[in-house]
């Protein structure tokens, strides 16, 4: 039995001569929430919709729940999947959408009414879809993804339009459905809201896999970063130069000096910015964010 | 397949779709045999193109079945619309990726959806054949219409084999208009260039050369639906040339979109 819920190899596509998503390797176990990081038109839906069968890739392989992606209708059943949004029959209300998807997949048309529940909609799901909220439609997309029990849920953008509560809920139900067993593949650009939920990170940059593994050992890795402010904004280059005699690369940034190395040299930094005469106002040794190493690892920003 | 028939059989009953699409074919059926005896001594004419349809031939065994047989074409127009929006919509609403996720084999997404219409169509003819006949059964002792062979045994099978044409030339509309929305994955696309096609651009290009009458899609599907026999616009089309050309438009259309439909990419 496959350990892993995907798992893809060199997996390509190409518009002509525009490469979507360029060689992707990767693997997600199973039981954990990945988070599926990169900014906007970085390849993350057009990979999606290859591992749902969608569309076709133009190279590489791929499973999905030990099943080859060649052959969605062995696994599709068990995946539950939102993607590119929710999209549903406007004239129909929420409850009647997900009964035809119900009668589509062939799941109990039972299931609906406590699915409507879990995410929130159980007093809305007589209303038409065309009356939904961004919110209200993205809460049904949810629920329908969770319609057949899977094994392996795909979410792209599923806080998108939600409001605070609307985010803290889905994160709250995902580590939920994580508990019970259920692989998360869940995509975003947003990196500070998959931060707070992912065991695992597959990030994408260009169509390109630029990390994929354990969200502790990506964060771990990261030199912390000390943040520096002086009483006198114009002792921020002498901080810097201070830093950099000592051999750690730093920058000015937000009226404060951001200086990479290990947290207890902070106190050596201290020393030295007082024997320079410079009164600190501020030190905080600080691991980077999500984001920050994002832009680290790429280069970008 | 029956689970993809099942779940589109959900959408096609939703009340507007369902009760504004019946009331038109009613309307329609009512209006088109009402005409046949209310306007029976119009110098004008009484059918379609102001043709004459006199009391000797609404007098016969197939008269019963005049009004039904004039109304299949206007059928098969509506099956074309309702066929092209039901299949291009999923485009439009971005539904389809759920469709597909939910039920990867697509020609069975086809086939199911193609089953659920037919049974729309189906019921659409059905009531067509019963406000028509009851229509005509009640306004034909009003025009002095003798009613005595309509449902003898030669009626009856005039009402069959009328009923088997209406369903199989609307039938062909609809498949016409599935295609249309699989290839242009717009409903008002689909629908537009449908009609446009059928009412319009075939009726010019008839007008220019007559003869063109005999290769047009349209024509066929309408000359299957009277029957081949000299009415309307398929005056010079034999029933078994109809079935035969038309045919082959409707087996090669849909062989072009199921291949289009499995092949392509859903990117939308």
């Amino acid at each position: 039995m496959s350990t892993t819920a995907i798992s893809v190899t060199d997996l390509s596509k190409k518009y002509g001569d525009q490469v979507a998503v360029s060689h992707a390797t990767f693997e997600v176990p199973l039981g954990t929430i990945c988070g599926f990081v990169g900014p906007n038109g970085s390849g993350k839906t057009t990979t999606m919709r290859m591992l749902l069968g969608l569309i076709s890739p133009t190279g590489g392989t791929g499973e999905i729940l030990g099943e080859s992606i060649k052959h969605p209708e062995k696994y599709l059943p068990r995946v539950g999947a939102m993607i590119e949004g929710p999209a549903f029959y406007p004239a129909l209300s929420g409850k009647e959408n997900l009964n035809v998807l119900a009668t589509l997949g062939g799941f109990s048309t039972d299931r609906v009414q406590g699915l409507l529940e879990q995410v929130g909609l159980g007093d809305r799901g007589k209303s038409k879809f065309k009356t939904y909220s961004l919110g209200m439609k993205q809460r049904l997309g949810i629920a329908a993804a969770l319609l057949p029990n899977p094994k392996l849920l795909m979410l792209d953008e599923p806080t998108n339009g939600l409001d605070p509560e609307g985010i803290q809920e889905v994160r709250a139900l995902l580590r939920s459905l994580a508990n019970e067993g259920t692989s998360v593949f869940v995509s975003s650009h947003l990196l500070s809201e998959l931060e707070l939920i992912s065991d695992y990170l597959v990030m994408l940059r260009k169509g390109e896999v630029v990390f994929t593994g354990k969200m502790t050992d990506l964060m771990l890795a990261q030199q912390p970063v000390i943040i520096a402010k002086s009483i006198n904004e114009s002792e921020l280059i002498k901080l810097l130069a201070i830093a950099e005699q000592a051999g750690h690369h730093g920058v000015i940034r937000d009226g404060a000096v951001h200086v990479q190395g290990p947290a207890d040299w902070a106190v050596e930094f201290n020393r030295a910015a007082f024997d320079a005469g410079i009164t600190l106002s501020q030190l905080t040794p600080q691991l980077p964010n999500l984001e920050e190493t994002f832009f680290e690892m790429t280069g970008d920003k | 397949m029956w689970n993809v028939a099942f779940a589109e059989i959900r959408k096609l009953r939703r009340p507007t779709l369902f009760f504004g699409t019946m009331g038109a074919v009613v309307f329609f059926s009512a209006l088109f045999s009402s005409l046949l005896f209310l306007l029976i001594d119009s110098p004008q004419g009484n059918s379609d193109r102001g043709r004459m349809v006199g009391r000797e031939v609404l007098g016969l065994a197939t008269g019963g079945v005049q009004g039904f047989s004039s109304v299949g074409g206007f059928l098969g127009i509506i099956a074309l619309c309702v066929f092209a929006a039901q299949t291009a919509q999923e485009y439009t609403y971005g539904t389809l990726r759920n469709l597909l996720v939910r039920q990867p084999g697509r020609l069975r997404i086809l086939l199911g959806k193609f089953i659920a219409m037919k049974l729309f169509a189906l019921v659409m003819i059905v009531l067509s054949a019963v406000v028509s006949i009851g229509a005509s059964v009640i306004l034909a002792p009003g025009a002095k219409v003798t009613t005595d062979l309509w449902f003898g045994s030669d009626g009856r099978h005039a009402i069959f084999t009328t009923f088997i044409n209406v369903v199989i030339s609307v039938i062909g509309f609809g498949t016409i208009g599935m295609v249309l929305g699989l290839l242009l994955r717009s409903p008002i696309s689909a629908i537009s260039l449908g009609v446009l096609w059928l009412l319009i651009v075939e009726n010019l290009l008839i007008a220019v050369k007559n003869s063109w009458e005999q290769w047009l899609p349209g024509a066929q599907l309408t000359a299957i639906a009277s029957g081949g026999s000299a009415t309307g616009r398929s005056a010079g089309i034999d029933y078994s040339h109809a079935l035969l050309v038309g045919g082959i438009y409707v087996a090669v259309g849909a062989a072009i979109a199921s291949f289009l439909f499995v092949r392509r990419d859903v990117a939308n």
